[in-house]
């Protein structure tokens, strides 16, 4: 008898705590698929934030930080977001036009992205500088700067991708336009002849140089570390230029209609804190924006560091895009 | 006469239904996104940019098309021939595969083969040249759209040699013809009438193509219009451009299989006592047959199998034992498993309705319905499938989470898409049994489900299961909508495969390529074995 009211109770208590559990916060962050793939930093992340917040991190990934705008311009007011991370520095201006987001109010310190970033609304959580990766058994004398890639030897080819529909691709317009300026024309017509061909994405363009179609790809100065820890080789490599690198920011800020925006910001907080850094770099393949728990690993020293940034204002990149394509589009296509 | 009565009302409700489904799928996600007004709206449409687009579009498709087609007579004229001829099962069943594999493992495949460090220039630098020859540009294009296009287009012809009765052959070795007049007699007429169709199939496949234009163009004086639509859908974020880009699209490439039509001209069907098809032209052209059929295998079979070897340099052991793989494997074989279900249930009266629309007292409706199917299950592979998915996106966002919807969403899409192909191998099909078997089945009064039972079914088995396996490897190499939905959880093998391959797992990625390989391969096996038992069975009678 005693036992059986035991068990009511019991059972009594576990029904009134149920819907305690069952309330618990829910923080939905939007981001890009390969972040939350396994073996990307989501799982991890999620893990480590949820010990501190009490919380359930609710991860949503689209493909790319393309996507990532598009798929909140969709939704509009209605978004599930909490947050949103993964948006490059070049998208900040539209994501703000959207008027869907929030300011952070928030100023972590020891940041360490360069360009001297800073923004009221986004956090940057890490960068990389744009590289041309070459395969260093086929190319024994890469550029070593955007000069030389340009006026270089034009059976030594490149793989680069389309700025119509990537983001790196995008990434290395920026960067000529910011060496070359008004002269940006001429040197994509100079390059043409070294471009093997343009691909819509990343992905085809390194698969490409991997195949080894060509010695040299447009990617990340980060590149070589996957290399060297997951494939224990240091056959590909980063050619540092002279003139100096254009980054790519990545950034994170919260939305306007966050269900909890003490949570949200809690998360922001984590995010430029040693414990969410120290895992970006060997899963997301880009440098920390802060100060990791441990030194890098060896490999991340030996990248290439460049001495120069190139970062232009997204304002600035938003107002021009549309006629640097244009004239890209023109100088690529001349015969 | 060919249906009986009940038979026709059904036909006409069916042919309804499969009409407004199709309309209004692709007619809801195009109203929203209309409505959708993005911040560029009103710029012009056609400007000098979209007009040389449109110009290499139309070019690029235009030639891949002829190449395609024309190659495809002499392979199906051989393969036809030489029924004998040593793995020549396995030839057609290869056909299928490209399908099944996404577009970029498909170009890399191709590469590995043509590409600056692949197998053809490694042979020419053995010959003495010193330079690799480059096919970035439109050689690349059109080696790639061959690859895909040649083996379908040569498995319809084939398919339609194979609907030749039995008879017509033992006449024309009786009669002594040569070589020039089987083809001119026997073989043209058949051909003529399937070309302006599988011609157009190819024509709109090459019209879309994406990736493989982009990555093997060499630059952007290759882009597509499909490119234009993509980037007015992301970069550019104006969904009223992007729909009315893809209006672009449809019209020219419509305008050009209206004149492919043209050349079209129904048959004239003979019948048959369904004797196993004996080929007595066969032997004294075996040598050269052998070689058309040996360059086509070789062209069709070396990217795949350069696919196979970087497959096989995946850790596969693992790759198995991945409970990712496993959860990609299961939603991608229900996902076009279901698929291929829906899209031949609504292929069925695109078929037939226009049979029904023949007959002298069809009604007006029913004409009309008859002249309306067949362009829509047609003209939908113009339809660019991102913006439907799009589209949907934004009506299901108004009613729930949009998550919980993307798997019908992507079934439907891959069902509609393989809509043209899976008509293209029923249609003939159909034609042919009904011209041969209505009399009988209307006097003997065997009909709906009856008739469908132990009549249709047993004919049409192998066509069936031909087009269900095209649906199917279609819908498994499809990324397509996925990535617009965004799930947690909901993982697709190309899904998988590409995300693989962005975080510079590329040997994983091989490996999955290699699985949707052999899958598309397996798919193919029920519709090639299931000819044999009947041919052999009337070879012993």
């Amino acid at each position: 008898m005693r036992k059986t009211l035991f068990s009511t109770i019991a059972a009594l208590a576990v029904s009134l705590a149920l819907p305690a559990l069952a309330q618990e916060k829910t923080l939905t962050v939007y981001t890009y698929e390969s972040f939350v793939a396994e073996w990307g930093p989501g799982p991890k992340v999620k893990e480590a934030f949820e010990k501190t917040c009490g919380c359930t991190v609710e991860w949503v990934g689209v493909a790319d930080g393309v996507e990532l705008l598009t798929r909140l311009k969709l939704e509009g007011e209605g978004t599930k977001a909490d947050l949103v991370l993964g948006l490059d520095t070049n998208l900040i201006t539209e994501a703000k036009a959207t008027g869907l987001f929030e300011a952070h109010g928030l100023s972590p310190e020891g940041l360490t992205v360069p360009g001297g970033f800073s923004d009221d609304t986004f956090l940057p959580y890490d960068y990389g500088h744009f590289a041309v990766v070459y395969d260093s058994e086929t190319l024994k004398t890469p550029p070593t700067s955007l000069k030389e890639l340009v006026e270089g030897d034009p059976s030594q080819k490149i793989v680069i991708e389309d700025p119509r529909t990537s983001t790196p691709g995008l990434g290395l317009l920026l960067w000529v336009k910011s060496v070359y300026g008004d002269e940006a024309a001429g040197a994509w017509g100079k390059l043409k002849d070294r471009v093997l061909t343009v691909t819509p994405g990343w992905s085809e363009a390194y698969g490409l140089f991997t195949k080894g179609e060509a010695p040299m790809v447009l990617s990340y100065t980060t590149s070589p570390a996957y290399h060297v820890i997951a494939e224990q080789t240091e056959r590909y490599k980063a050619a540092a230029f002279s003139e100096g690198h254009y980054v790519q920011i990545e950034v994170a800020g919260l939305t306007r209609t966050a269900d909890d925006k003490d949570l949200a910001r809690q998360f922001l907080t984590f995010m430029t804190g040693p414990d969410f850094q120290s895992i970006i770099p060997e899963t997301n393949w880009m440098m920390p924006a802060a100060k990791t728990k441990d030194p890098l690993p060896a490999a991340f020293d030996a990248l290439v560091k460049p001495e120069k940034t190139f970062l232009m204002s997204s304002d600035e990149v938003a107002a021009n895009r549309k006629a640097w394509i244009d004239e890209w589009l023109a100088a690529m296509s001349a015969r | 006469m060919i249906f009986a009565r009940t038979e026709r009302r059904t036909l006409r409700v069916a042919g309804g239904l499969a009409l407004g489904t199709v309309l209004a799928f692709v007619g809801a996600a195009t109203a929203v996104l209309l409505a959708h007004a993005g911040p560029g709206a009103g710029a012009p449409l056609l400007d000098a940019y979209i007009g040389r687009v449109a110009r290499f579009t139309l070019l690029q498709a235009t030639l891949s098309t002829l190449l395609s087609v024309l190659l495809a007579i002499p392979v199906a004229r051989a393969l036809a021939r030489q029924r004998d001829f040593p793995g020549r099962v396995w030839i057609i069943r290869l056909s299928v595969v490209p399908l099944g594999l996404p577009a970029l493992v498909a170009a890399l495949g191709v590469i590995e083969i043509w590409g600056r460090q692949g197998v053809v220039n490694d042979l020419l630098g053995l010959a003495g040249l010193q330079n690799p020859v480059s096919v970035y540009g439109l050689a690349g294009i059109l080696i790639a759209h061959v690859f895909f296009n040649l083996p379908l287009a040569a498995r319809f012809l084939l398919a339609a040699l194979d609907r030749i009765p039995a008879e017509y052959w033992l006449t024309s070795a009786n009669l002594g013809m040569g070589g020039g007049a089987v083809f001119r007699l026997v073989e043209w007429p058949v051909i003529r009438r399937v070309l302006p169709g599988i011609a157009g199939l190819v024509f709109m496949l090459c019209a879309t193509s994406f990736t493989i234009v982009l990555t093997l163009g060499g630059g952007p004086a290759a882009t597509t219009i499909e490119v234009a639509i993509y980037q007015a859908l992301r970069f550019d974020f104006d969904p009223q451009r992007a729909v009315l880009l893809a209006f672009l699209q449809i019209l020219v490439t419509a305008s050009l299989l209206w004149l492919i039509s043209l050349f079209g001209h129904p048959p004239e069907e003979g019948m048959t006592a369904g004797r196993a098809i004996r080929r007595f032209d066969g032997r004294r052209r075996r040598v050269p047959d052998g070689l058309v059929i040996l360059l086509f295998t070789l062209f069709t079979a070396a990217p795949l199998a350069a696919t196979l070897v970087s497959g096989l340099s995946a850790d596969l052991g693992r790759l198995a034992l991945d409970p990712l793989l496993h959860r990609a494997l299961l939603t991608s074989l229900a996902i076009s498993f279901a698929s291929a279900c829906l899209s031949l249930a609504i292929a069925l009266p695109i078929v037939l309705v226009p049979r029904l629309a023949e007959t002298g007292d069809a009604g007006i409706a029913t004409r009309l319905m008859g002249r309306a199917l067949p362009a829509v299950g047609s003209l939908i592979l113009l339809v660019p499938p991102v913006v439907v998915a799009t589209g949907w996106f934004l009506v299901l966002r108004t009613f729930s989470e949009t998550g919980r919807f993307a798997p019908a969403v992507i079934t439907v899409l891959n069902a509609l898409m393989a809509l043209p192909f899976v008509v293209r191998v029923l249609e003939p099909a159909y034609r042919t049994h009904l011209s041969r078997t209505t009399r009988l089945a209307l006097s003997l009064g065997v009909t709906g489900l009856h008739r469908l039972r132990w009549i249709d079914l047993p004919a049409l088995k192998k066509p069936l299961l031909t087009a269900f396996a095209f649906a199917m490897a279609l819908s498994l190499g499809d990324l397509g909508a996925v990535a617009i939905f965004g799930a947690e959880g909901f993982i697709t093998l190309p899904w998988l495969l590409f995300s693989r391959m962005a975080s510079y797992r590329t040997a994983d990625a091989a490996g999955i390529a290699l699985l949707l390989g052999v899958i598309c391969l397996l798919l193919t096996l029920p519709s090639t074995t299931a000819e044999r038992p009947t041919e052999r069975q009337s070879a012993d009678a």
